[in-house]
């Protein structure tokens, strides 16, 4: 067989090669990115000022559950997906990914997925309207006739984050270069291994949910129907078991980027290597036994408040064992802040803030205040886009130059990066005046009391998603008429296996497997 | 390349994640019933009690109160006749709930009866109650259904209101198919 792509557009539909399917996992991701961006302009514009403007409250709550769906399975999981594509073979020395057909297959059954999803969008009834967590009963017996639409879809979805996840465990165990022992791999390998198993283990959980939902619905069973004989709490502790876990899922990757990018541009390596490893394994551990902490307000014994509270709080200790050590590898290096850097550390900050703000809901007594009010939509606003997705953008203009061998204009970067940080803080830290004064979540319409703060909010929204149509103008003029990298190394700090790689890479890389000492 | 060990990963892997969805489906739901079961969180009372010889504690007053509802389209008037008893431990009280079926049609209702707190649950005490059958009320029917209960002198003792809580479901339909399938002439009893 020749050496290099097919032509045409058969390149990408029979791929069976890490970096295209990377390059449309990435691709595909940004425009569900832009899609849930418009969902969310859509709300915000909405909630620009007190009383109803733009759409009626109906078509706000199918703008408030697809705006969550497509964010979390769409934009955020998917990407990171990618990311592992492009860098998991490049960064073990392996020449692919050990499935090369199963991810061929778990990238396009994606878009037939999310078109089963979006497409309710269009149909009678209208999409869903229960919010991302669907909570039974309002999603079977009050759903609205379209749910088995988005049922089928999330199987789709989930169907092909198992088999992602398989194929990364499958590649990292066994395609390892020589030499390459497990305490000797990236973190972002490490991070990537730890979230696949995850995945493995709760995308069949929400698999089964979302099954038992569609038996209530059409097959007459009734495990979240009270009448007869279910419990609509049940649906809470399954959904959760799944929900808590899915949090680290969407940001290990994330810890994983930042490791990578913040020795770089301290030009020192990381701070506690190995004390890393064992704290993103405390964390998907821990992830597991904390699940009824979204659930305080359901009515649990004591005993289960107080053990879910500390058992919360718990996590707190490997998260802050992670904080130090990033800042620990910043302490006395010789540091640059160019675009990367720069998302890198806002990462730390801002997540950081969203991770104080989750110990406060981790208290039993006050989450019943804070539930379901601003302060939750800002709490993880702060870890999905200041976490997930700063540190998606930060590892973009980190990788971009190796995959393209071109380099982006970094007075750009510079430019993107300050207006997304200044956007995305308008638009959230008031949400956490907005929640403690008492606005509830998901309503198109507000007292006028929480009027000035909502404004400020919208624009800030508004600042935030007109830095993202930046950042694509910047990835695709890098692409187009970028000036080339630097041959050697982009980033003079740069450690590991992918950076002694050309840029851009060949086709195939390491046919022969490099010697790892 | 190595196809033999990844063939092997990938198997345990797909066994982990079958295993996973059959462990959402058939595992979680009866394990949480089972789980409230036993610690008793659930708040759900037992069945008929046999009282024995039951010593009143006059010390101490405890105060009953009861909830009706009715769960989603059951288009019943159901109501407790009296919202608020005051009982001794261990003594026998007797109180009623009011039901109407307005509707122009003949109906089965079960009612699912909870309490609250839920430490209180196993000490509330039923030697009566409409809720141990189904209720049938012909169109415009009303009555009167009668509960007996005992408070267990041995509740904790922070406990001073019990709230028992029922639900009214419809279950006319279920009854009908129950009769269809021993033979009967389905339609009301």
């Amino acid at each position: 067989m020749a050496y290099g792509p097919e032509k045409g557009i058969g390149r990408w539909l029979f791929s069976t090669n890490h970096k295209d399917i990377g390059t449309m996992y990435l691709w595909f991701s940004f425009a569900m990115f832009l899609l849930g961006g418009f969902f969310a302009m859509v709300i915000r514009a909405e909630l620009f000022e007190p009383g109803m403007q733009i759409v009626n409250p109906e078509f706000f709550n199918q703008m408030t559950t697809m705006h969550g769906l497509v964010m979390v399975f769409g934009a955020i999981m998917p990407s990171f997906v990618g990311l592992a594509n492009w860098l998991i073979p490049m960064q073990i020395g392996a020449p692919d990914m050990a499935l090369p057909r199963l991810n061929n297959l778990s990238f396009w059954i994606l878009p037939f997925g999310f078109t089963l999803l979006a497409s309710t969008l269009f149909m009678e009834g209208g999409a869903p309207n229960f919010g991302w967590t669907f909570y039974a009963p309002l999603s079977t017996t009050y759903a609205p006739s379209t749910v088995n639409f988005f049922i089928f879809g999330v199987h789709i979805i989930g169907a092909s984050s198992i088999m992602g996840s398989i194929n990364i465990i499958a590649t990292v165990l066994n395609l390892r270069a020589p030499g390459m022992t497990l305490m000797k791999m990236p973190l972002f390998v490490w991070t990537w291994l730890i979230t696949a198993f995850l995945l493995v283990a709760v995308m069949p959980v929400l698999a089964g949910t979302v099954t038992m939902m569609l038996m209530d619905i059409n097959f007459g069973t009734s495990f979240f129907d009270a009448a007869g004989g279910g419990d609509p709490v049940l649906f809470q502790h399954v959904f959760w078991f799944f929900g808590h876990p899915e949090v680290y899922i969407i940001i290990l990757p994330a810890f994983g980027v930042v490791s990578a990018v913040i020795p770089t541009f301290s030009r020192k390596p990381l701070f506690g290597y190995s004390s890393m490893v064992y704290a993103t394994s405390a964390i998907a551990f821990l992830s597991f036994i904390v699940w009824a902490h979204h659930m305080f307000t359901v009515g649990m014994p004591l005993a289960g408040e107080l053990y879910f509270m500390y058992a919360t709080m718990l996590i707190a200790v490997p998260t802050g064992v992670k904080v130090f050590n990033w800042i620990t590898t910043m302490f006395r290096g010789s540091l640059t802040f160019e675009t990367p850097m720069l998302y890198a550390i806002a990462f730390i900050i801002l997540f950081t803030i969203g991770g104080f703000t989750g110990l406060m809901m981790a208290m039993a007594p006050v989450d019943i205040q804070y539930h379901d009010t601003y302060f939750i939509v800002s709490h993880f606003h702060y870890v999905m886009v200041a976490g997930a997705v700063f540190a998606m953008t930060s590892g973009i203009y980190y990788w971009l130059p190796k995959w393209t061998g071109k380099m982006y204009n970094e007075a750009m970067g510079k430019a993107q990066f300050w207006v997304s940080f200044i956007g995305f803080n308008i638009a959230f830290f008031p949400q956490h005046f907005l929640g403690l004064a008492g606005m509830p979540r998901r309503y198109a319409d507000y007292s006028l009391q929480f009027a000035e703060w909502n404004m400020v909010s919208s624009i800030g929204a508004f600042m935030y998603g007109a830095a993202q149509l930046f950042f694509l103008y910047n990835v695709i003029s890098t692409i187009i008429a970028g000036k080339p990298a630097p041959q050697e190394k982009t980033w003079e700090g740069a450690e590991g296996l992918e950076w002694t790689l050309s840029s851009p890479p060949p086709y195939h890389s390491f046919t022969t497997p490099p010697q790892v000492k | 390349m190595s196809a033999k060990p990844v063939a092997r990963t990938t198997l345990k892997l797909t066994v982990i994640a079958v295993a996973m969805f059959v462990f959402a489906i058939f595992v979680l739901p009866p394990l949480y019933d089972v789980f409230c079961e036993i610690t008793g969180i659930g708040g759900k009372t037992a069945g008929q009690y046999q009282p024995g010889q039951q010593v009143v504690d006059t010390e101490r007053v405890v105060k009953v109160q009861f909830i009706a509802t009715n769960n989603a389209s059951m288009p019943w008037q159901f109501s407790p006749i009296e919202y608020e008893v005051r009982v001794h431990p261990g003594a026998s009280t007797a109180v009623e709930f009011y039901a109407k079926n307005p509707t122009s049609r003949d109906m089965v209702a079960q009612a699912i009866p909870n309490v609250s707190p839920t430490n209180a649950a196993e000490f509330f005490h039923k030697t009566e109650c409409f809720c141990f059958n189904r209720q049938p009320l012909k169109a415009g029917e009303e009555a009167n259904l009668g509960l007996v209960f005992i408070i267990d002198p041995d509740l904790p003792a922070g406990v001073n209101t019990v709230t028992l809580s029922y639900t009214l479901f419809d279950v006319t339909e279920r009854a009908a198919e129950e009769l269809a399938q021993l033979g009967l002439r389905t339609g009301f009893y």
